[in-house]
Parts: structure tokens; sequence; C-alpha cells
């Protein structure tokens, strides 16, 4: 990836990271976060990593749309942009904990192999998607595995607390009906 | 397409010495700019006429016939009425993201272009994922969409554009598993390779290779059509209860990109759909001029893509729109089991048969080829009971 195209997507992301943290508007943060990881996408599909750039797209993209649902539905935007919520000790522990991510980042990068600045030339196939499955289902098959089992919890979670409760057996249609179209809900 | 540049820049027709990349970045500029405003846009407004035309017929009306000769430049004039409209941004919008939202939808019809396979070798970039990268642009689309949605500050667009979100999230789930059949039976996500590993001959398509991939390819097209906001399943723009939905407040050119991405959508999921089942731009090879050849396969690929826009414009016209929770139960409770199905089903299919089961293609295009004549002669059987004069004028 030429180093011109780097710079820009690197600005990107994090400019527009920043804006994620720093906006008042939720909504507002949400779609800097799909700019965020639409850069590091790209970045990805720069490095020859096209695969895992275009998951990326795919899988995030769709992960911030149920986000941008839950934005719309859960948080009264209005009173959100009125009121700055206070919370000093958890916002002093927020800031201890970047503190902490950021020296762990600047100690790896310290440590990182440079090889003279030069990049490693990309083994053949790089990248490709016979190489990602091959890794997946042998030297990670386990944790491959094991992701599927928590996604599976959180499928059976999720269809058992969506599940209403059958409706209570004295409840006659009569009294359903002046209830309105809503159903009983658990009784 | 890159060698041809080299060879442009080697015989120094960009001065001594030019800056490779900028050569590079200049054609695809251009090249993009010839097939957006060449192909892709004009194309959308033509469709917008075929489309009424072809209501018009089937509901037994003449539909627009005034603007050009039998009305074919309709698209032009409404194109140049919107572009004369008023721009109205509400005060109560979010100026910015009202602005942003319908760029973000044409972007969405305006990037599978990239990795449309007109022919062998009219294709602006073969990626070896191009699969992903449209599954990838249809995940982008909604979020214009919600954009649009939720700028407005209008109850009729927030419920627009949570019921495309919606919308779009669930069928992306039967679309996906109907397009890893292909993928199985291939082994590549490569447009150009799946086409290659089919032939011109019908029996030899993916949609024939077995019955798994048979109903894989009907959950797409249904899919595809849920994706697009299409009748029976325009939802996010339903007339009767949500005004416009989503676009309800745009005006002007604003609310005509909207709608530009519609149509054009037709054709980009027409030709997935071809690609992936009805073998591509595969065609007899009567010559052995590839210049000739090239555009045979121009012909079959197109010819495939518009039958496939055709049906869709036929099916808006016939049926009557779906409720909301019956598109989403019929997704979840039809679409997704049964995609899951074919995936399994198609995995024991090349299990058994590594190479495809030839037996099976002439089979199936057997059983296709009869439920086509029976559907034929239904359609005739009510075509000689309706007003025959209709039909057989079509330029009245």
């Amino acid at each position: 990836m030429p180093l011109g195209v780097f710079i820009f997507l690197a600005a990107l992301a994090v400019t527009s990271a920043l804006g994620t943290v720093l906006q008042r508007n939720p909504v507002h943060c949400l779609l800097a976060l799909v700019v965020t990881l639409l850069a590091i996408a790209v970045m990805f599909i720069g490095l020859g990593a096209v695969t895992v750039g275009f998951l990326q797209v795919i899988v995030y993209a769709g992960a911030i749309m149920v986000l941008f649902l839950f934005v719309i539905w859960l948080l009264n935007l209005q009173a959100e942009l009125r009121t700055s919520p206070g919370y000093l000790a958890l916002k002093a522990l927020a800031g201890l904990l970047c503190a902490a991510l950021v020296a762990e980042l600047f100690t790896l990068l310290w440590h990182a192999p440079t090889a003279g600045g030069a990049q490693a030339a990309a083994p053949p196939g790089y990248g490709s998607i016979e190489k990602i499955a091959t890794m997946l289902f042998s030297d990670y098959l386990i944790s491959f595995e094991v992701t599927s089992v928590l996604l599976l919890a959180a499928i059976v979670g999720a269809m058992a607390l969506a599940r209403r409760a059958p409706a209570p057996q004295h409840a006659s249609p009569q009294a359903a009906a002046a209830d309105g179209p809503a159903r009983p809900e658990g009784a | 397409m890159q060698s041809w540049i080299d060879s442009l820049i080697a015989a120094g027709d960009f001065g001594k010495n030019p800056p490779r990349d900028l050569v590079y970045a200049l054609f695809i500029f251009g090249l993009s700019a010839v097939v957006f405003l060449g192909v892709a846009f004009p194309f959308a407004g033509i469709v917008s006429w075929v489309e009424r035309r072809v209501w018009a017929r089937i509901q037994s009306r003449v539909g627009p016939n005034r603007v050009g000769p039998n009305g074919s430049l309709q698209w032009l004039a409404d194109g140049l009425k919107h572009v004369f409209k008023e721009d109205i941004i509400p005060d109560e919008a979010d100026a910015r993201l009202f602005k942003l939202a319908p760029y973000v939808v044409v972007l969405g019809f305006v990037l599978p272009w990239a990795v449309m396979p007109f022919s062998s070798a009219l294709i602006l970039a073969d990626l070896n994922v191009g699969i992903l990268y449209f599954t990838a642009i249809t995940a982008l689309t909604v979020v214009g969409v919600l954009m649009a949605g939720w700028a407005s500050d209008n109850k009729w667009s927030l419920i627009g554009g949570i019921r495309s979100a919606a919308q779009i999230v669930s069928y992306e789930i039967p679309a996906g598993m109907s397009i890893f059949p292909v993928v199985l039976i291939t082994g590549t996500l490569s447009m150009q390779g799946i086409i290659r590993a089919q032939a011109w001959e019908p029996y030899h398509w993916f949609l024939f290779s077995n019955p798994f991939c048979f109903v894989a390819a009907i959950v797409l097209y249904m899919s595809a059509l849920a994706e697009g906001n299409r009748t029976p399943f325009d939802l996010p723009e339903a007339e009767s209860e949500l005004v416009a939905g989503f676009a309800t407040e745009y005006s002007g050119m604003r609310y005509l990109l909207f709608f530009f991405a519609e149509w054009g959508n037709m054709f980009i999921a027409g030709a997935l759909i071809t690609t992936l089942y009805l073998g591509g731009w595969q065609a007899p090879r009567l010559s052995s001029s590839p210049v000739v050849m090239n555009v045979l396969e121009l012909l079959s690929f197109n010819v495939k893509v518009l039958f496939l826009v055709f049906t869709s414009m036929w099916v808006r016209a016939t049926l009557p729109r779906v409720r909301i929770d019956q598109m989403m139960s019929l997704c979840w409770k039809f679409f997704v089991p049964v995609a899951f199905i074919n995936l399994i089903g198609t995995a024991l299919w090349v299990a058994i048969w590594p190479g495809g089961n030839p037996v099976a293609g002439y089979v199936m295009f057997a059983l296709g080829l009869a439920i086509a004549v029976l559907f034929i002669r239904r359609v005739m059987y009510y075509l000689k009971r309706s007003r025959m004069e209709m039909y057989l004028h079509p330029t009245i």
C-alpha cells in the first residue's frame, strides 16, 4: 500500500474514531464509527487481506445497522443531547484504562520487529479465502468451535428472553378483546 | 486492462516517465465516468419508463406515450423536471445527514458496476472475492436509507428507514446462504471464475445442476426483490401507510436519486443471479474472433439480466404488497430454513459427486422446461380471454 494512501486512511480512521467519542448526538457517533470501520476495511484490502477486508464491511456494517436501531429505539436522543452526565469516578476510571491501553500499545510498538522499515514479503496466497479457511479449520479449530458454541448460547438466550409466556388459561377471548389489540404479557 | 495502459505508457503517450499511479487513476476515473454516465444512469432512467409501460400493459392501461416515440423520452422529461424543482430541507431535519443520505444510497448502486462481468473481457475488476464485494455493498446501502429516515425528523420517514433496515438485515441471511451453494460447487468467489465453471447450454447452468440449487436460485431471487425494496416487499416506502416512507421529506433531485438507485438495483440483482445461476455471459462459440465472441457474450449476459428485470416488473404489477409481519415471518420461518437445507444438501451433493452429476443436469433442465411450458400455456389461456388488442399493439 502506498504511504500516502495509508496516511490518508489512518488520518480518516483516527479522526472519525475521535468523532465517535466526542460528538454529542449518538446517531452522529454511530456514523463516525461506520467511517472508522470502513477506513480500516480499506486498509485491510490495501495490505492484501482482501477477504478479511470485505468480511469486515459485511459483518460490521450489518452490526452497525442493528446498533443504529438500538440508538433510535432505546436512547432518548433529546435528553441525551441536553444533559451532560456526571459520573466523575467513571470518567476517571475510563481515563486510567485508556492510558493503560496506550501504554501497552507503545510498548508493543517499541518491541516490534521493524526489519529496517521494509515489509516482509507476503507468502503466496496470502489473504486468500483458501488460506483463511485452512487456518480456521486446522490451527484455530478449537477457538473457532468455541466461538460457534458462544454464538449458539447467545441465540438460545435470545430465544429464551423473547419467548412469550403462554397466555393464562382463565383469560377468556372477551377479556383479551377488552384489553385491546395488545396481547396480555405474562400476567 | 493494466497491460494495455502499461503499453501506452511505454509508447510515450503520456510524456517521459509519467507517474504510473496517476495515469492508472486517470484511466480508472475516466472509465468509471463513462460507465456511470453512459450506462448506469441512462439504464436506470430508461428502466423507469419501461417499467411504467409494462405495468400499464399488465393492468390494461396505456401508460406514458406522449413524450417522444411511444413515450420513450419520458424519463428525460421526468429527470429534467426534478432538476428544476426546489430542494427543500425541513427546518427540524439534521441538514448534514439529510443531504448526505441520497449519495450513500446511490453509492450502493454505483459500486457493484466495478465487478459486473459483462463478457469474458469486459469487466472492470475481476476481484477474487467478487461475490463478497456484492454482499458488502448491499450491507452499506441500508445505512443511507436509515440515515435518510432518521435525519428527516418525520415519523413516517423513521418507520420507513427502520423497516428497511429490519428487512435488509433479515433477507441478507437467505440471500447469502443462497450464494454459497454455487461457491461450494466452484470453490471460488470470483465472478469470472463462477461463470467459467458453467457453459452456454442451459443444462450446464448451476440453476439446473442439482435440485437444491434450483430452490436456492428462487430464494435468492425473492430475497433480492426484498433487499431492493421491490413490491411485494416495498414496505419501507409503502404509499398507503407511510406516505413515501424514508423519502417522504425529500424533493427534487435528491428524491429522484433514491429511485435511481432502486431501478439500477434491479439490474444489479439480475446480474448477480445471472452470474451465479444462469451461466453469466457464456455464449455458443460461433466465431473464432475475440471481438465477435465478446459481443455475443455481452448480448447473452444482457438478455438474461433484462429478462430478470422484466420479471421483477411483472411481479410488481401483479402481486399486492404483503404486511410487514408476514414479510418477516416469511423470511425467518421459511426462507432461512430452506436456505440452510439448500446449503447442506449442496454440500452433500458435492461430497457424493465432486465433479457434478451431468444426468441430474438434463433431468432438472427437462423439469424446468416442463414448468415453463405449463406456465406459458396458462398465460396463453388468459391472454385469449382478455382484451387482445392491448397486447397485439405494443405501440399504442
